[in-house]
């Protein structure tokens, strides 16, 4: 039998973070004491009637011009009808055939859809099930009802667990930046659920699919499909059938059940909602939405790309836009240096010292000026001082702030450059460590790390470690 | 006293604006007859006078502390925490709350007969129906317990009571008023409306109530305040008579009157044409799949959960809801919801609703045809003068058939009055009763449609008022 291909699509919900929810004036919260953000709009009292929030409009907008989406010049709101008590009024406000943003891209994967629509109210079950059936008591929540939320359904196009976290990390770096919503997956402003299914490789027809539900971090999300992919490639492998359902993810052991019996599939029996007109956006509000957007991760990590970063380290800066720019700030007061090494001081060392530090600043928020970090990794670069001196400096840096050249000085932490001296400070270390100079001779290339260790200790590490190795072997003759 | 109830709204808001009568005499003296009703057409009164000219409004309307039932079990007990902004409006234009007027249930029916709380009945002959849904505030005005009143017209619900009843009852164009507050029956037809003594306080009434609603996003107001009608005559106005509408189906005595006012209309210089509507006739069958559609959707929050009624039940949640709603809904509100979740459910929704918004949409296209060529459409408000209590409450079909000539407009979005045009014996004998006359005009043609029913309106001289000489 072929290998079976992993097919993976995502439906994303992200909550937007408008200053009130999609229908109605209450107030978004989360947190607050339950029913407290409601109105006779949000509890669907007699009568009332729903009026759009436009920030959630030009929300939408901008994630949409974020993934590139085709946008609907009138798109419609239609009723999805179901009982349950998340919803007061029985139906939900959301979009079916005509959503605000069409075929779209980020990164690799390709956007179905984005439409806008209202979140249901929070349901707490009283009792040991924690679910609806078999809990003692119900309670509801209004707070988060009517929450305004767009769902981002991409095409089938992920082929793995770890590719679909990854990617479902790029658009909620993505999001974050356009500064619409938390998009927190604990706090459930971000949620993702997964469409899954297996093929043989290199077919072009989709195998039957199962969603995947309740995955709340994304190493809960990349698990889950890990575990669903395995069951369902054991399951044809061995001559079985998948069968399309709804799976529940458990955190707590990582399993998969579920959620509902295909006896029980709802008929939404959508229709057009007759109590709002279409959503026909301006040209004023799309030209917002176009030239409000921030340089985008994948924008940016590719910039970076070509800049000469390595990859990992260009994702993890265009993922925090601060320490972004200040990489940029610095690399550009240190012009002669490449971008990369630049780059490695700002993701390596100095996290590390800020770190070190207690880790609440930032690049940005530390005390340490772009020019005086750009002038610590020139003098590092011209072996003013050593790697080892360079990062005593940046602690005092990270510390005190100031400039670098003034606290080589102070503290003495030159590089050695008269050869003549580092030349007998090696020869005084071979003395001293006869074992290793013979390990070397022998052809013990690691025994070096002893006699460099001595020469680094004299020195307080303003040696430059290299010209030191050098001096090693040539003294040996190996 | 009596004087003062004989007074039509305008002309007691012109006698109270000059001091020739105080506001709170006429008030009082409205509030002492609202509590003589012996036609059930009040689900609830005040305790004391309204503060304001009084208007009789109809069950439907959400009111802030005041008991809302949109004559359903269901929402018994409910008080809304909110004022729909056509009360509000009303309020903001120097006029108070009467009462509650009684209504079908859900304002579905053409009766009354559909209200939980037992029918009003026609002040004409109380053993006949005052029409629905908006019997009750037909029932009040003609029945001099108010001045005025406000109802909603979904597919007739307010010209076919007011024809039925003897008065002026007038559907804006849909988005004329603001449907905020007013409890959903169809959505996209709902529309709130006057029902009143004559045309004039119709347009009084429409002046207040009108406008944009930041509330409801689907009202846009009239392009311009309406004036109260002055035209004498219709001369080159071109009326046109449906071919589609006015062949099948009508009484003998409901056409005679009809033909009568044809003939007054060229009397007043007004001309006249028969004009095709060639879908007009397929308007009951698609009304009967979108409103109960959109009903199905709208009725589906009363769950027993948040407010209103709730039944008891032991078991779960599910169980709760199908209890409350199986005892809470009448029997044709049930109809409906079935009706509705049926046309909506997958593989029927193009079969059904799909097929009647494209009849809808044909419809309003044949009326756009018609006012290209014509200012006005005409027709009988209802195929019959009132009918008897129970005598088609068996017959769901016959009784969808009285909204025959109203629904096309509804369904078009467009203008259509009702104004008293005489008397007729029903079919089985017995003393005569009023008939309606139905014009019709393009959307917010409201002046035009208000300014021609007047001029009719001062013509017929319609004065007969029930109990008295039918002579």
């Amino acid at each position: 039998m072929a290998e079976l291909e992993a097919v993976i699509g995502l439906e994303i919900h992200v909550q937007l973070a408008t200053r009130t929810k999609m229908f109605c004036g209450c107030e978004l919260s989360f947190g607050d004491e339950p029913n407290v953000h409601t109105c006779p709009v949000c509890l669907a009292h007699p009568g009332v009637l729903p009026v759009v929030n436009e920030q959630a409009i030009r929300y939408a907008l901008k994630i949409a011009a974020a993934l590139e989406c085709e946008v609907a010049p009138r798109s419609i709101f239609h009723r999805k009808n179901y009982f349950y008590p998340d919803s007061p009024k029985a139906y939900q406000i959301s979009q079916y055939d005509i959503p605000i943003a069409g075929a779209g891209r980020l990164g690799d994967v390709r956007i179905h859809r984005a439409h806008l629509e209202e979140d249901a109210a929070k349901m707490i079950h009283v009792g040991e099930s924690g679910r609806i059936h078999g809990s003692g008591a119900s309670l509801v929540d209004f707070n988060r009802g009517g929450t305004p939320l767009v769902e981002i359904v991409t095409e089938p196009d992920l082929r793995g667990a770890a590719e679909a976290a990854a990617w479902a990390r790029l658009l909620r770096e993505t999001v974050r930046q356009l500064e619409v919503s938390d998009v927190n997956m604990e706090e459930g402003s971000l949620r993702v659920d997964a469409n899954v299914s297996v093929r043989p490789a290199g077919s072009e027809e989709l195998g039957t699919k199962t969603e995947l539900k309740n995955m709340n971090s994304f190493r809960f999300l990349e698990r889950g499909i890990e575990a669903e992919l395995a069951r369902q490639r054991e399951l044809v492998e061995s001559g079985g059938a998948v069968v399309q359902e709804t799976l529940h993810f458990h955190p707590e052991d990582g399993t998969l059940h579920p959620l509902r019996s295909k006896e029980e599939a709802h008929d939404y029996r959508y229709f057009p909602e007759p109590d709002l007109v279409p959503i026909a956006p301006s040209e004023e509000m799309l030209r917002e939405a176009r030239e409000s957007l921030p340089e985008l991760p994948a924008a940016r990590a590719s910039r970076y790309g070509e800049m000469g970063l390595a990859e990992d380290v260009a994702a993890l800066l265009a993922a925090d836009p601060p320490t972004a720019e200040y990489f940029e700030a610095t690399a550009e007061a240190a012009a002669g240096i490449e971008p990369r090494v630049v780059a490695n001081w700002v993701t390596g060392e100095l996290a590390a010292a800020l770190r070190q530090d207690g880790g609440e600043a930032s690049a940005s928020e530390s005390k340490i000026e772009p020019a005086a970090l750009a002038a610590l990794v020139r003098m590092a670069h011209e072996k003013k001082v050593s790697h080892g001196s360079a990062k005593q400096v940046l602690a005092t840096m990270v510390a005190e702030g100031g400039d670098p050249a003034a606290i080589v000085e102070r503290e003495g932490l030159a590089q050695i450059s008269d050869s003549g001296e580092l030349e007998s400070i090696v020869a005084a270390a071979i003395e001293s460590n006869p074992e290793a100079a013979e390990q070397i001779r022998a052809g013990n290339g690691k025994a070096i790390g002893a006699i460099v260790g001595a020469v680094m200790k004299q020195t307080k590490g303003r040696a430059d470690g290299g010209e030191v190795n050098r001096l090693i072997r040539e003294q040996l003759g190996v | 006293m009596a004087d003062l109830l004989d007074l039509t709204v305008a002309e007691a808001a012109a006698k109270i604006e000059a001091g020739e009568i105080s506001r709170a005499e006429y008030a009082a003296a409205w509030h002492e007859a609202a509590g003589a009703d012996e036609l059930n057409a009040y689900l609830w009164r005040p305790d004391s006078p309204p503060d304001g000219i009084p208007v009789a409004v109809k069950d439907i309307f959400c009111v802030e502390g005041v008991p809302t039932t949109a004559g359903s079990r269901i929402l018994e007990g409910y008080e809304p925490p909110y004022t729909a902004t056509a009360v509000r409006r009303l309020a903001d234009a120097g006029f108070g709350n009467l009462g509650k007027t009684n209504m079908d249930e859900f304002a579905m029916g053409s009766s009354n007969e559909n209200s939980a709380y037992g029918p009003a009945l026609n002040p004409w002959d109380r053993g006949r129906v005052p029409g629905g849904s908006s019997g009750g505030s037909a029932a009040v005005v003609a029945g001099g317990l108010a001045p005025c009143a406000i109802g909603t017209d979904t597919g007739g619900s307010i010209r076919q009571p007011a024809s039925l009843c003897g008065i002026v009852g007038l559907k804006p164009t849909y988005g004329a008023i603001s449907r905020y507050g007013m409890i959903a029956f169809a959505s996209s037809l709902d529309q709130c409306g006057p029902l009143t003594r004559d045309v004039t306080d119709a347009a009084m009434l429409l002046g207040a109530l009108q406008g944009k609603d930041p509330c409801d996003t689907t009202s846009v107001g009239l392009p311009e305040a309406p004036l109260l009608p002055e035209r004498e005559n219709l001369t080159g106005l071109r009326f046109a008579v449906p071919a589609e509408l006015s062949r099948d189906a009508v009484d003998a005595g409901v056409r005679e009157v009809f033909e009568a006012t044809l003939a007054r209309i060229e009397e007043l210089g007004g001309t006249l044409a028969e004009v095709s509507l060639p879908h007009a006739e397929h308007g009951i069958s698609a009304y009967y799949v979108i409103a109960p559609a959109e009903a199905s959707s709208n009725l589906a929050r009363y769950d027993g959960v948040r407010y209103g009624m709730r039944a008891e039940s032991s078991g779960d949640v599910i169980e709760m809801y199908e209890r409350t709603r199986a005892e809470g809904f009448g029997p044709e509100v049930k109809r409906r919801i079935m009706l509705g979740t049926y046309a909506l459910s997958s593989g029927y929704y193009e079969a059904y609703y799909g097929q009647a918004q494209k009849v809808r949409t044909k419809i309003a296209g044949d009326f756009a045809a018609a006012f290209a060529d014509f200012d006005l459409v005409v027709t009988p408000t209802s195929p019959s003068v009132a009918f008897g209590l129970g005598e088609k409450t068996d017959d769901p079909l016959a009784m969808y058939l009285n909204d025959f000539f109203t629904v096309p407009m509804s369904l078009a979005g467009i203008p259509a009055i009702s104004i008293p045009a005489g008397l007729a014996e029903p079919p089985g004998g017995g003393p005569r009763l009023p008939v309606g006359f139905q014009i019709a005009a393009p959307a917010f043609g409201e002046q035009k449609l208000l300014d021609a029913a007047y001029a009719l309106e001062r013509a017929i001289a319609f004065d007969d008022r029930p109990g008295g000489d039918d002579g």
